[in-house]
């Protein structure tokens, strides 16, 4: 047995220790923002945050989360109310065949969490796990600048 | 009384002018960028084979940079250093250096304006390169595109910002001399000699320096640490169960993998990037010198690696697609990190680079220190560009106490050696350093 929290609700896994957190969460949890693509943790489609850090599910073992906090793409919005990120990947159409766009937007809802202003070099560091094979780079950075400026305003509502 | 005391003083303002005369160097007259007509085409592919096994590019170049247009950020002891401008941008780069001046900087560390350079530009190896193999880098140089670039201003502290310091440095332990054959050995021998020593500069990372930041020279070899990594001792005192030799050092050098002993990461992955695409002959030749340092006294015994737990598959991926693995009920917290985190490729069978390192072999868990091998598994091995090459995964997610445990275990049960002591600081550095917020060149290996 397995505790921890996803998207803030505590979970108890009954999974073998060693299933990886990526099949937990599409098999026994129906989240299914998080995509298998390698398996090998070298892709990105399996992103999700452990206590706001970008780790590839795939290749995390659910015996090393006991007591975390797991948000995945669910945890950010949904379809009718998506989050600052979600709403700027769509804005940007930043998709195109969509596959890698949840772990690129896991990544940056991390990058932006630690710095609300990056640069696009610092955009193109932090997704550079991702791989995208179709080709829309160009508007995966705008949505993230654009998200950066919707947090930004956000918190200046806030304020 | 008044005799001595003058005697004194004028002794005083000798010894004071000599210093200065020994560390003042004039500024050598500016050209006019030498065009490109102006080099032989074999003196040019020359000078790229060399620059390729000095590894010019990768300290010259910013993550994502134009090549050669210098501002990679070199974190040392002292405070950081940006690489500078070494394409013939005729005002940011050394477009306007004669080839005298590019000799100057080469042998003695100067600039052509006459500025003692920080040692951090290993001259003390580059020394050692002969008048023609100096003119064919110069002719490779001066005939790439110039880019307008001026590095960040270093961040250093006093005294050490004032270049004039560096003399008082050099005076203590740089005392460069020409390269000499060994008539005892072949010529491949020396060259490899003269290649290692000289443009590589394999010691400037291998070899340990003193608290002045000089390599201690007595200790050639002994092992050292470059950007949060350990550089390995080589030859005798290497800490690898499976010695070295020569065919398997040129294969290390070239593809920056080695089934017996692990994969090129941290500072010497680019190394091995640049030496893939020298040529052979050199690459032959480093690893003939390499071998030559010895091989280590005493070996312990080689401990069989634990059979695989999974039943005999080769999976893919880790998960269901692999075979469960029953672990008895007493087994500990690091075997069963292992099982769960590491064993699906360290233990598959598959060799390299489709499987994982054979651990039992591997010099990161052989070495003194945990540090390469905590670098090792919170930053993965980044897929190497067009290569066949090893790729491992960063576990980011394995807390402190997982860590700990996993190290614990890997140590004393795979590698046969004592437990590593007070894990912890190295943990805390290590993590640090794969931090995104600290790590200053993101390019190189950041997860």
């Amino acid at each position: 047995m397995t505790t921890f929290t996803v998207n803030g609700t505590r979970r108890t896994i009954a999974a073998a220790p060693d299933t990886p957190l990526l099949y937990v969460l599409r098999g026994e949890l129906e989240l299914n923002g998080a995509k298998f693509g390698c398996g090998l943790g070298q892709c990105g489609a399996c992103t999700v945050l452990v206590d706001g850090e970008p780790v590839f599910s795939c290749v995390t073992p659910v015996m090393l989360l006991e007591g975390r906090a797991v948000r995945t793409l669910e945890g950010l919005g949904s379809a009718e109310a998506p989050g600052p990120v979600q709403a700027a990947f769509i804005a940007e159409q930043a998709a195109q065949c969509g596959y890698c766009i949840a772990g690129m937007i896991m990544r940056a809802q991390a990058l932006l969490e630690r710095d609300g202003d990056p640069d696009d070099a610092a955009i193109l560091a932090a997704l550079e796990p991702s791989l995208c094979r179709c080709g829309t780079h160009v508007r995966i950075v705008r949505a993230v600048k654009r998200a950066a400026r919707a947090m930004a305003g956000k918190m200046e509502a806030v304020r | 009384m008044k005799r001595v005391l003058l005697l004194s003083l004028v002794a005083a303002g000798c010894g004071a002018l000599a210093a200065l005369a020994y560390a003042w160097h004039g500024e050598m007259a500016p050209v006019s960028p030498p065009p490109a007509a102006a080099f032989e085409r074999a003196q040019i592919e020359r000078g790229a084979s060399l620059a390729l096994i000095g590894d010019c590019r990768t300290c010259h170049t910013a993550p994502g940079g134009p090549t050669f247009a210098g501002g990679l950020a070199m974190p040392t002891p002292f405070g950081t250093i940006y690489s500078t401008n070494i394409t013939p941008d005729p005002e940011t780069g050394i477009g306007r250096w004669p080839l005298a001046a590019f000799v100057r900087a080469m042998r003695e560390g100067v600039d052509r304006e006459g500025r003692h350079l920080y040692p951090a530009f290993p001259y003390d190896h580059f020394s050692l390169t002969t008048d023609a193999d100096l003119a064919a880098l110069y002719a490779f140089l001066m005939t790439r595109a110039p880019v307008v670039a001026t590095a960040p201003a270093n961040q250093l502290p006093f005294p050490i910002n004032i270049r004039l310091v560096l003399a008082g440095w050099k005076l203590l332990f740089f005392h460069p001399e020409p390269f000499a054959n060994n008539p005892a050995r072949d010529a491949a021998w020396n060259r490899g000699r003269y290649l290692v020593e000289g443009l590589a500069h394999c010691g400037a990372c291998h070899t340990p320096r003193n608290l002045m930041g000089a390599e201690i020279r007595s200790r050639a070899f002994a092992g050292g640490e470059a950007e949060g990594w350990t550089a390995y001792p080589l030859g005798a005192q290497s800490p690898v169960r499976v010695p070295w030799t020569k065919a398997a050092l040129a294969q290390y050098l070239r593809e920056g993998w080695q089934a017996d002993h692990g994969v090129a990461l941290g500072p010497m992955g680019p190394v091995t990037e640049n030496l893939a695409e020298a040529p052979a002959q050199d690459i032959e030749a480093m690893a003939d010198y390499l071998a030559s340092l010895g091989t280590p006294a005493s070996k312990t015994a080689m401990p069989k690696a634990p059979a695989p737990d999974a039943s005999g598959q080769r999976p893919q991926s880790t998960g269901w697609q692999a075979a469960a693995i029953a672990l008895p009920a007493d087994t500990g917290a690091g075997r069963r990190v292992f099982a769960a985190a590491c064993a699906v490729c360290h233990q598959a069978g598959r060799p390299l680079p489709l499987g994982g390192v054979d651990l039992a072999l591997s010099t990161a868990l052989a070495a003194e220190t945990p540090q390469n091998l905590l670098n090792l598994i919170l930053r993965g091995v980044p897929a190497a560009d067009g290569l066949a090459a090893p790729v491992m995964p960063p576990f980011a997610a394995m807390d402190d106490t997982a860590l700990t445990a996993l190290l614990d275990y890997l140590r004393r049960d795979i590698a046969a050696r004592p437990a590593w002591p007070d894990l912890a600081p190295a943990i805390t550095a290590a993590r640090r350093a794969a931090s995104p917020q600290t790590n200053v060149n993101p390019a190189k290996g950041a997860p």
